[in-house]
C-alpha cells in the first residue's frame, strides 16, 4: 500500500503545478524508499532506465531542418496554400488529416507523421489559418483550441489506427502475455478486433470537428 | 549494420552543438542542460548507472529549479522562399515510409527493431543536407534555428524520458500488483458488467497513472480480465485483450504523464495552457471510452 505514497506525489505535484521535473524525482523517491530500497538502488535503478530509455527523445533531432526552414517561411507557405483550397474549413481539414493518420498508422507507418514533424510546421497552420477565414478573426481562445485540435487529431488518429497493424507493439506485448497466461493467438486475430474502435474513434472525433465547424461559422 | 549508436551519436553531436552555442551566447544554465543530455547520448552506456542516475540528478537541478532561460527572440529577418519550401518538410516522413520498406524487403542493413528511429535520423540528415544545399543559409543556422526551438520546448523535452524512467521505478516496487489488487477487490462478485466496467476502467485509470497502457495491461489482465472476464465468464480472449488496451489508449488521450503524446505538442504549438491538448482531448476520449466498454460487453461474450 505504501507504495501508491508515489502516486499520490505524482498527482499532487501536477495539480499543484510543480516543476514536472521535481515532482518525477521525487515521486521515484519516495516510491522506491515505500518499497524498503536504499537510496543508491534507486538513484542507480533510475539511472539505468534513463539510459536505456534515450530512444524517447530521440525526435527532437527534427528540430534544425523545422526551425530552418521555418527562418525560409513554411509556415507562412502552409498557410497560403490552404487559403487556395475554395471549400475547405478547419474541421474539414483535420477530419481529412484524421483518417490519413488513422489508415497510415493501420498499415504500420506510425512514424510518418507527429507532432514535431508535421503539426508544428503543416497541420496546425494550416487549420489555423482556415479557421481565421471561416470566423473571420480569431480570439486568444479560439486559436488555442484550433491548435490544440490538431494535436488531439493527430494523437486521436495514431492510437486508434496503429492497433489494426499486426506487428505493432501493443499487440505483441498482448500476444506474449496471453502465451505466459496459455492462450495461444495470432496477430491477426487482435487486430482485427481494433477495427471497431477505430470506426468509433473516427465518427466521435470527426463529429467533434464538425461541431468546430459551425462554432466558427457563428 | 545500423543501430541505436548512429541514432545515439548523431543526437549527441547535435545536442553538444546546442551547448557550445549556449555557452557562446553566455547562456550557462541553458549550455549545461544541453550538455548533460549530449553526454547521455555519447557516453550514456560507459557512465554506469550510478553515473547516469548523477547525471539525471543534475538535469533536474538544473532544469527543475527553473535555472534555462526561454530562447533568444529571432533577430534577422525572415526570407520566406516559394511553395517547393513544402519538399524538404516531407523528406523525413518519405525517408521513414521508404526506410520502413527497405528494412522489410532488403534486411541487414539496418537493426530490424530500431529501424523506425534509423531512417527517421537517415531522413533528419538528408534533409538538411538538401535545405542547406537549397537555401544555402549561413552553415550555423539550423543549429542556431534548432537551439531557438529547443530552448522553448526546454526541461520539457526530457520529461518523457523520466516519466518512462519511473515506470521502471514503479515497476521495481511493485506498484503495479498493489493497484490491481485494489482494483480486483472493488468488483461485485460474478456481476459480468460489474467486471467488465472494471476492466474498462480500471485499463484507462491506471494508463492515466502510469501515462502508459503498455504498462497497464499486464496487470489489468492478470488483475480482472484473464480471472474474471475470460476464465469465470468465459470471453474472447482476442477480443477482451484487443479493446481492453485501446480502453487504455483512451486514458493515454488524458494524463499528463504521456508527456510526449500531451505535454510536448502543447510545447511545441506555444500553447499558454500546458494541458491543452488534453482538454482538446477528453470530449472525444470519455464517449470513446465508453462506447469501448460496450464493445467488449457486447462482442466477447457468448450468449
Amino acid at each position: 500500500m505504501l507504495v501508491l505514497a508515489g502516486i499520490a506525489v505524482i498527482a499532487l505535484g501536477f495539480l499543484l503545478r510543480f516543476n514536472p521535473l521535481l515532482v518525477v524525482a521525487a515521486s521515484a523517491a519516495v516510491t522506491g524508499i515505500a518499497a524498503g530500497l536504499d537510496p543508491l538502488k534507486i538513484l542507480a535503478a533510475f539511472g539505468h532506465a534513463f539510459n536505456e530509455t534515450r530512444y524517447v527523445t530521440i525526435i527532437w533531432i527534427v528540430l534544425p531542418v523545422i526551425g530552418l526552414l521555418e527562418r525560409f517561411g513554411l509556415q507562412e507557405r502552409a498557410r497560403a496554400v490552404v487559403a487556395g483550397f475554395g471549400r475547405a474549413t478547419a474541421g474539414r481539414l483535420l477530419i481529412v488529416y484524421l483518417l490519413f493518420r488513422q489508415l497510415t498508422a493501420a498499415l504500420g507507418l506510425t512514424s510518418i507523421a507527429g507532432p514535431a514533424p508535421t503539426v508544428r510546421p503543416l497541420v496546425a497552420p494550416m487549420a489555423e489559418a482556415l479557421a481565421e477565414r471561416q470566423a473571420g478573426a480569431l480570439d486568444d481562445a479560439q486559436r488555442e483550441r484550433v491548435k490544440a485540435l490538431a494535436a488531439a487529431t493527430d494523437n486521436v488518429g495514431l492510437f486508434f489506427g496503429e492497433d489494426i497493424f499486426l506487428a505493432i507493439g501493443s499487440i505483441l506485448l498482448m500476444k506474449g502475455l496471453l502465451e505466459q497466461f496459455g492462450i495461444e493467438l495470432q496477430p491477426f486475430q487482435l487486430s482485427v478486433w481494433a477495427i471497431p474502435s477505430a470506426i468509433a474513434a473516427f465518427v466521435i472525433h470527426g463529429f467533434r470537428l464538425w461541431l468546430l465547424d459551425r462554432e466558427l461559422a457563428r | 549494420m545500423i543501430g541505436l549508436p548512429f541514432v545515439y551519436a548523431i543526437a549527441g553531436a547535435l545536442f553538444a552543438i546546442y551547448a557550445v552555442l549556449g555557452a557562446i551566447d553566455r547562456r550557462w544554465a541553458n549550455a549545461a542542460f544541453w550538455a548533460l543530455v549530449a553526454v547521455s547520448f555519447l557516453l550514456g552506456d560507459r557512465l554506469g548507472d550510478i553515473g547516469n542516475g548523477v547525471l539525471v540528478l543534475g538535469l533536474v537541478a538544473i532544469g527543475g529549479f527553473g535555472f534555462t532561460k526561454a530562447p533568444r527572440p529571432r533577430t534577422d529577418e525572415k526570407a520566406p522562399r516559394g511553395d517547393a519550401i513544402f519538399l524538404p518538410v516531407l523528406i523525413v516522413p518519405a525517408v521513414a515510409l521508404a526506410g520502413t520498406f527497405a528494412a522489410r524487403w532488403w534486411p541487414g542493413w539496418a537493426d530490424p527493431k530500431q529501424a523506425t528511429l534509423v531512417c527517421l535520423t537517415i531522413g533528419v540528415l538528408i534533409a538538411l543536407a538538401v535545405s542547406m544545399v537549397w537555401l544555402r543559409p549561413h552553415p550555423a543556422t539550423p543549429f542556431r534555428e534548432g537551439l531557438r526551438l529547443m530552448d522553448s520546448v526546454g526541461w520539457a523535452a526530457l520529461l518523457p524520458q523520466m516519466l518512462a524512467s519511473l515506470g521502471a521505478i514503479f515497476a521495481l516496487s511493485g506498484v503495479g500488483t498493489v493497484v490491481g489488487g485494489l482494483i480486483g477487490d472493488v468488483i461485485p462478485n460474478g456481476s459480468l458488467i460489474g467486471a467488465t466496467i472494471a476492466y474498462g476502467l480500471g485499463m484507462a485509470l491506471f494508463t492515466i497513472v502510469m501515462g502508459n497502457a503498455f504498462a497497464a495491461f499486464p496487470v489489468m489482465m492478470a488483475a480482472v480480465g484473464l480471472p474474471l472476464l475470460i476464465h469465470q465468464h468465459h470471453g474472447n480472449p482476442a477480443i477482451v485483450s484487443a479493446i481492453g488496451m485501446l480502453s487504455g489508449f483512451c486514458g493515454t488521450l488524458l494524463t499528463p504523464m504521456a508527456a510526449n503524446f500531451n505535454i510536448v505538442p502543447a510545447v511545441l504549438l506555444e500553447l499558454k495552457d500546458r494541458n491543452g491538448v488534453i482538454r482538446a482531448q477528453a470530449p472525444t476520449a470519455l464517449p470513446l471510452l465508453l462506447v469501448n466498454i460496450l464493445l467488449i460487453w457486447w462482442l466477447a461474450f457468448p450468449r
